[in-house]
């Protein structure tokens, strides 16, 4: 089927808000090339479980696309043209199972050489559609919160290289009550500027909060039976023999919270969807706690683009060298936590990056803080860039500087 | 041209390798693209001595700059800084320009032509491999050319299904962890951790069948009893010290003139650990000087032998918003397409960098002009500055 064939009725198996956006829609999505057509309708197909920013992203992007001329779209829409799929990626259903679509057609991309060039199309489209539709700024300047190396020992090793260079390192920092300070920040901010999914907080290990009103909370242990179902069905589908990595990893995406026996009523569908989102596009947070916890703080900002994110690192499993794992010394329960520092020092800078991406940048904050330990770093308006401190402070105090 | 290659004191190698790849890096893509493929016409092609080798080295799971020769990430490959980067020529950009899974791309160095298969699939590279062109042209035995590899895929890396070559021209094929996996089967041992080699797709382990032949190539092609295998693979801390093990006894049973090794140890990058991935490093770096050594302290290859040090490609930058940085090799950014390649040899210049841009699949026709067989179907050219 091409983009001009596209009817109502196509989108009757979408979900019900997804399809009333997708035919409220429908002049502009049969002009839409299939090189692009198919990556928009992966976003609108799950616009029921998207949250709010990004609802407004997309109601965002496709009003300015509607505003435009005839000609003008076709000028924004013609570099995509030239990817024209190959007839039998026409034959696929693109309008029901996008993902697989687009998983084919990168395929495609990438054997026909023209993954450079579809790439520079999709940034210099990216590009336009973000300065046409400009990301307001947020409610509040934003404040990422990053906690590291939980049980591990100071190794001497010198921490927050990438992130040094932009901030005031401390040195003194007194740890007493450290995650109380900072949890008392998170609850504050959320109680006095209340967003939905504008707050977060994620832990890779138990979530030492319980339930705290108006922030999302994610934990890695919480999410520990779905992490068992969901390796089981790896595993099963696996040992099946008729399963290939890809034909796998098309399982995997299409999971949904009910398939993971997650969720259930009264609990928060939006929310679920993203946890199943982290387990089953992320790889390695089904198995590393320090990968899942870097990988939901990007997926959280990505999306839900938040004010507000306390990202708390745990240790993760030691990996078993060969010759453990050969003597059948099974030691699954046992941790690295000088592993994990380094992997969750790694992951605050990628935190930090994903932050600066947002609207805002100029005006946000960062904390990274090696748990129990006295050395923290901050970023901010105020905070001088490469910087060292050896004055005794809090992280209340420190926050209080960054403003 | 010449001006482009400089002889330095070992000393200044490091830093000069450091600056060149950053100044490249820093000019991206733009860089790699104006800098001339021009022709090395001061390097006239050298006779090719009877009884040449070659060793390649690849690593499946390329290391960014920011972990190896950045200020910072030197300290992760000290075998490489100190040691083996004098003994050789440098080149400090070749990119890749085709796809960026292991199995296509490692492929695509041993044809020298992009291939365009996918990644995931068991089948044969579809142009011919340096093996074949190099046993068909030279009448090479089937014991003259080996693979030592990871085995997600690489089990059919060793000759092509083209009709002028293929069929019984190519290389044997060892995959070290399905070696270990014959031999422990039957084990009470939980060996299948070993196997999940795809990093991109955890708990994925292919199945490649018989037991049997993979015993049987423990015993009649490394010479080893299967309870000597597995004593030694105990004391053994990962995959790729395994591969280098079996490399060596390759060497010393049967002195292949061409042996390829791809080490796949730095992949764990795509399971998100950094420290991991850092691991890998370090420990490719020791094994890349192994290696070596074992070359130079072996009668049958010291003093005839070419190494060849290559990431099959790079990982993603971790500016680039479509990717997870080190973490995978998605976005096709400069930084996942550029990668360096060492030669060390006796007819190699040491202490040389180079630093106009090539590609990696001339990997396959510099070894042809090294070992004296024409590879006619190749896309890559040969680099004057070796052969």
């Amino acid at each position: 089927m091409r983009p001009s064939e596209l009817k109502a009725e196509d989108f009757d198996q979408y979900p019900l808000q997804a399809k009333k956006l997708a035919v409220t829609n429908i002049d502009l999505l049969r002009r839409v090339p299939l090189g692009l057509l198919p990556v928009l309708l992966r976003e609108i197909i799950t616009y029921d479980w998207k949250f709010p920013v990004e609802r407004n992203n997309l109601e965002g992007q496709l009003r300015y696309l509607n505003s435009l001329s005839p000609d003008q779209l076709e000028w924004k829409l013609s570099a995509f043209r030239r990817f024209a799929p190959l007839s039998e990626l026409e034959k696929l259903n693109w309008v029901k199972q996008p993902d697989q679509f687009v998983q084919s057609f990168t395929a495609l991309l990438w054997s026909t050489r023209q993954m450079d060039s579809f790439r520079a199309a999709a940034e210099t489209f990216t590009r336009e559609l973000s300065t046409a539709v400009p990301a307001p700024l947020p409610a509040l300047s934003r404040l990422g919160i990053v906690v590291i190396g939980q049980g591990a020992a100071d190794t001497g090793e010198p921490l927050f290289r990438n992130l040094r260079p932009h901030g005031v390192h401390f040195t003194q920092v007194n740890p007493r009550d450290g995650l109380a300070m900072l949890g008392d920040v998170v609850a504050e901010r959320a109680r006095t500027h209340p967003l939905a999914y504008g707050h977060w907080y994620i832990d890779g290990g138990k979530n030492m909060a319980g339930k705290w009103d108006g922030v999302a909370c994610v934990s890695y242990a919480a999410l520990e039976p779905v992490r068992d179902t969901l390796l089981n069905k790896m595993q099963k589908a696996i040992r099946s023999g008729n399963m290939g990595p890809e034909e796998l990893r098309t399982k995997l995406v299409q999971m949904r919270p009910e398939d993971l026996t997650f969720g259930g009523a009264g609990t928060d569908a939006v929310l679920n969807w993203f946890q199943v989102n982290v387990l089953t596009e992320g790889s390695g947070t089904q198995i590393f706690s320090t990968t899942f916890a870097q990988w939901s703080a990007r997926e959280a900002l990505r999306r839900a683009e938040p004010v507000t994110l306390l990202l708390r690192f745990a240790p993760r499993q030691r990996q078993q060298p060969m010759n453990e794992l050969l003597s059948g010394v099974h030691s699954a329960a046992e941790v690295d936590p000088a592993g994990s520092l380094i992997d969750a020092d790694m992951g605050a800078y990628y935190t930090w990056l994903n932050q600066q991406r947002l609207s805002g940048a100029d005006e946000s904050s960062f904390l990274v803080w090696f748990e129990e330990h006295r050395e923290a770093i901050a970023i901010g308006p105020s905070m001088p860039r490469g910087t060292e401190s050896s004055v005794r402070a809090d992280l209340k105090q420190i926050l209080a500087w960054i403003g | 041209m010449v001006a482009s290659v400089r002889r330095q004191a070992p000393g200044n190698v490091a830093q000069a390798v450091s600056s060149n790849r950053r100044e490249f890096l820093r000019l991206a893509g733009a860089a790699s693209l104006s800098a001339g493929l021009v022709g090395f016409s001061s390097f006239a092609p050298k006779a090719v001595p009877r009884g040449q080798k070659a060793v390649v080295v690849t690593f499946g799971g390329g290391a960014r700059d920011g972990e190896t020769f950045a200020p910072d990430g030197q300290r992760n490959i000290p075998c490489l800084i100190k040691e083996l980067i004098p003994q050789g020529t440098f080149f400090t950009q070749v990119v890749n320009r085709g796809i960026l899974g292991h199995y296509v791309a490692t492929a695509s160095l041993a044809t020298g032509v992009y291939e365009t298969f996918n990644n995931f699939a068991s089948v044969t590279p579809k142009h011919p491999t340096v093996f074949e062109y190099f046993r068909k042209a030279l009448h090479r035995p089937p014991t003259d050319a080996w693979v030592v590899a990871p085995s997600n895929g690489f089990n059919q890396i060793g000759q092509s299904d083209h009709r002028l070559y293929g069929a019984g021209l190519g290389a044997g094929v060892i995959l070290p962890k399905h070696l270990l996996a014959a031999a422990l089967s039957g084990a009470n041992t939980d060996y299948k951790h070993l196997l999940h080699d795809n990093y991109e797709t955890p708990l994925y382990t292919p199945d490649l069948g018989s037991n049997e032949f993979q015993l049987q190539q423990v015993e009649e092609i490394l010479r080893l009893s299967v309870s000597d295998f597995t004593t030694h693979a105990r004391n053994l801390s990962s995959p790729d010290e395994l591969s280098v093990y079996i490399a060596r006894q390759l060497m010393r049973e049967l002195a292949p003139s061409l042996l390829w090794i791809t080490l796949h140890d730095i992949d764990v990058a795509h399971s998100g650990s950094y420290s991991l991935y850092i691991e890998g490093i370090r420990r490719s770096d020791r094994l890349c000087a192994e290696i070596w050594n074992a070359i130079r302290s072996n009668p049958e290859y010291a003093g005839k032998t070419t190494m060849f040090i290559l990431p099959d490609f790079g990982r993603d930058s971790d500016t680039d918003s479509g990717g997870n940085g080190f973490q995978h090799h998605r976005t096709g950014d400069p930084l996942s397409r550029t990668v360096w390649m060492l030669v060390l040899g006796p007819r190699v210049r040491q202490g040389t960098t180079i630093d106009r841009a090539v590609e990696s699949i001339d990997l396959a026709p510099t070894l042809g002009s090294l070992l004296g067989f024409g590879t006619p179907l190749v896309e890559g050219k040969p680099l004057p500055e070796v052969v």
